[in-house]
């Protein structure tokens, strides 16, 4: 029995952690945010690490490893509020790796493990249908009709995983006839969402769709819940720095018990939130019987806290933390956006609960 | 990341559980034999099968097994699962004589380990007193020596099981003028004798599981003293480390879950099963999801226990009784809310038996609501618990003391 990391994986992660802390140090954060909010050379820097294609067959430029190294990956990236197209990159790969056929795997999954095409996934449409039976873009004929939305890096992406009625899955190309890429103001800069529209667009569908597409909804929750982890971590680094840096009555904040005590208990919820998601991500790969109830708990529980540690991180800042010109905001944001992208957790406690039989 | 347990490991388990099943609860004869005699028995045989007292060398009675985390929590979880009496292993066995091993001299140990382990010698943990709360060190209860004896003063109070103790371990101020934690000894103490008054504490609940005990005069030989003079406060903190042994039941908050889904199957609301409702199972989810996060944490300290690798877990280890605290009263206040309007009728004495896992009675989810909410502060108040937190994970400063 052995519920840890190997070596290799904490080396991958710490190779990300300092790779983010690096490459997009808090500054260069915001000079990226305030423009937009993507820079292609941060990508292809994750790419050079083999980021683009951790859980992507070998044989097809991969690395073939796992979702828990993926949702390690994600972490990493959450903590440093990193900007980049990973989630449905990595998403995206995974469903052509599960439901793709042999040609569709072959002419896209290397340069999907490269990076030199980047992917996405667009599965989820207004309305809160997130879920693979709320779908109903059609596809028929080749031809693939309706909306998605909030589908992150939409209109950047060469390749888009769309969801299509009966919970399947498609293929369709950038610059595809009948394809309108409709871009929205996100508020989380650094996982930009556009809506797209389909008419009539060419598309094809992946052969085993049907069955992979709740898989992929899984590794959705798992990833943004390892993101948000990550997140909540920071929020509270920063408070930390925070509260040891801003003095008042003569003291620092932090000497106040109310003010270390609040920390504590955001400490003290947001740790064991690191098993959660590591036993999710495990099971995916390796327990597929509870693979979906532990993705959906995973999913609720740790947004849940995330958020929880967002508003006593502001709490704790004071007014500075209300502030454009604050860091924090990053992170409440790539939290929030954690937890309302494939459903706030209201909708997995519901699933949970049927899950668990009861 | 595995989480099977080895081939080793579940041959072990195979073989614990099998061995429980044979020896508990007694059959045959042996079911007519006093209970003491009875958990004797089942002492000698789980002894004597490497079950019991694993840490402790064969010569003091112990059973003398490598050191194996795995195999320990195997064992707390088959034992827990069996039936088998709940005072195995009790405050004598798990905490007293691992401290023995660590601090006695080869006489005390010979004298006091091998009737631990036998039950012979009965032991209570006298540190709290009125007066000394979290701030323990600041206790008053006095030792002097005179004529080769300890003569001792004072008041201990939350001392489980006194009523029986025939003895106590505990902290006696010996050096008046030495600084706090400085004059504090670690001594043994007989508790059946005329200067030693056990008390009763009776609990909120109506249950009684707790004793204050006052010492006027009562006294003790000069070298039941464990550790040097004044290093008292040192040895109790290697105390402390066994204490987890004692938490009977590592499953205990699974199993308090499991039972409040159970209480919402078999609750009323609108004539339906209240499990059928929305808010109930909203919540009831919001709960597993803090309690797996507490399972997880604790199998990721117990791998990193395997091997040797508690830095890696350290924030883990020291904010799960925080969290596991206050998961439980989250557990037990959905299930006072399930009991309704039968949290207005007082639990039955024997419904307020103890920190155990309650049968479905509306008293018994009652009583342990109380209980949960008394894991604030026995074992480390939880506002203390914030401050270590906040001081040795977060790094932030100690609180302003006044001078000692």
């Amino acid at each position: 029995m052995d519920f840890g990391l190997s070596e290799e994986q904490e080396l991958l992660q710490e190779t990300v952690r300092g790779f983010v802390r690096g490459e997009c140090p808090t500054p260069r954060l915001r000079e990226i945010y305030d423009a937009g909010g993507f820079e292609p050379a941060l990508w292809k820097g994750l790419a050079e690490l083999g980021c683009a294609g951790l859980a992507l067959p070998e044989a097809h430029g991969g690395a073939g490893l796992e979702l828990l190294e993926c949702a390690l990956v994600a972490e990493a990236l959450g903590a440093g509020a990193f900007p980049s197209p990973f989630l449905g990159h990595t998403l995206a790969g995974l469903a052509l790796g599960l439901a793709g056929s042999e040609a569709q795997q072959r002419r896209w999954l290397p340069a999907l493990a490269s990076g030199d095409a980047l992917a996405t996934i667009a599965l989820g449409e207004r309305g809160e249908r997130w879920l693979p039976e709320d779908w109903t873009a059609r596809l028929a004929g080749g031809r693939l009709s309706g909306s998605k939305a909030f589908v992150p890096f939409g209109a950047r992406a060469d390749l888009l995983v769309v969801g299509t009625a009966g919970g399947g899955l498609a293929l369709a190309e950038r610059g595809a006839s009948g394809l309108r890429c409709e871009p929205l103001d996100s508020l989380d800069r650094t996982q930009g969402v556009d809506l797209l529209h389909f008419a009539e667009t060419p598309a094809e569908a992946l052969p085993g769709g049907a069955a992979a597409a709740g898989r992929v909804v899984d590794a959705a929750l798992v990833l943004l819940a390892a993101d948000a982890f990550g997140a909540a971590g920071r929020m509270i680094e920063l408070t930390r720095d925070y509260v040891l840096a801003r003095k008042q009555f003569g003291q620092p904040l932090a000497q106040f018990q109310a003010v270390k005590h609040q920390l504590a208990n955001l400490l003290t919820d947001t740790e064991p939130c690191r098993g959660l998601v590591w036993f999710a991500a495990h099971a995916f790969d390796h327990r597929p019987e509870e693979a979906s109830k532990a993705a959906a708990i995973a999913k609720a529980h740790v947004t849940e806290v995330a958020m929880d540690v967002g508003r006593g991180a502001f709490e704790l800042h004071g007014g500075i933390g209300f502030t454009w010109e604050c860091d924090l905001q990053f992170w409440y944001k790539r939290a929030l956006f954690d937890r309302q992208l494939f459903g706030a957790p209201d909708l997995h406690h519901d699933r949970n609960a049927r899950l668990a039989g009861w | 990341m595995d989480l099977r347990h080895s081939p080793e490991h579940e041959a072990f388990r195979a073989e614990a559980r099998a061995f429980l099943r044979e020896a508990w609860p007694p059959r045959g004869e042996e079911a007519a034999l006093p209970e003491e005699r009875q958990h004797a028995l089942f002492r000698e045989r789980a002894v004597a099968r490497g079950y019991l007292f694993r840490e402790i060398p064969r010569r003091y009675g112990g059973s003398e097994q490598p050191s194996d985390a795995i195999r320990d929590a195997i064992l707390l979880e088959e034992f827990a699962a069996s039936g088998v009496p709940g005072s195995l292993p009790s405050v004598g066995p798990a905490m007293l004589a691992p401290t023995l091993l660590e601090w006695g001299s080869d006489s005390q140990k010979e004298r006091f380990i091998p009737p631990t382990l036998r039950h012979e010698i009965r032991w209570c943990q006298g540190y709290s007193e009125p007066g000394a709360g979290s701030d323990l060190a600041s206790l008053t209860s006095r030792a002097e020596l005179a004529g080769g004896e300890w003569v001792i003063h004072g008041h201990k109070v939350w001392t489980s099981l006194a009523g029986e103790a025939d003895w106590m371990f505990g902290l006696f101020r010996t050096e008046p003028d030495a600084p706090k934690h400085a004059g504090i000894s670690y001594l043994l103490v007989p508790m059946k004798q005329p200067g030693v008054r056990v008390a009763p504490l009776r609990q909120m609940n109506g249950g009684a599981e707790f004793y204050e005990v006052t010492f006027d005069g009562a006294r003790t030989a000069a070298d039941n003293l464990l550790g040097q003079r004044g290093e008292g406060w040192k040895v109790s903190r290697s105390t402390l480390v066994h204490e987890r042994k004692l938490i009977g039941d590592p499953n205990y908050i699974r199993r308090l879950f499991n039972g409040v889904v159970e209480l919402a199957r078999r609750s009323e609301r609108g004539g339906r099963p209240a499990l059928e409702d929305p808010g109930i199972r909203r919540r009831l989810s919001r709960l597993e999801g803090a309690l797996l996060a507490q399972e997880y944490t604790n199998l990721r300290q117990l791998s990193a226990s395997a091997k040797g690798e508690f830095m890696k877990v350290m924030t883990a280890m020291l904010v799960t009784k925080l969290h596991s605290t206050n998961l439980t009263q989250a557990i037990t206040r959905l299930a006072v809310d399930l009991i309704g309007g039968e949290a207005l009728v007082m639990p039955s004495d024997e419904e307020a038996q103890g920190y155990t896992i309650p049968k479905l009675t509306a008293g018994a989810w009652l009583s342990q609501s109380m209980f949960t909410i008394a894991t604030s502060i026995a074992g480390g108040a939880s506002n203390i618990q914030r401050n270590i937190i906040g001081e040795r994970v977060l790094g932030l400063p100690r609180d302003l003391r006044p001078p000692r």
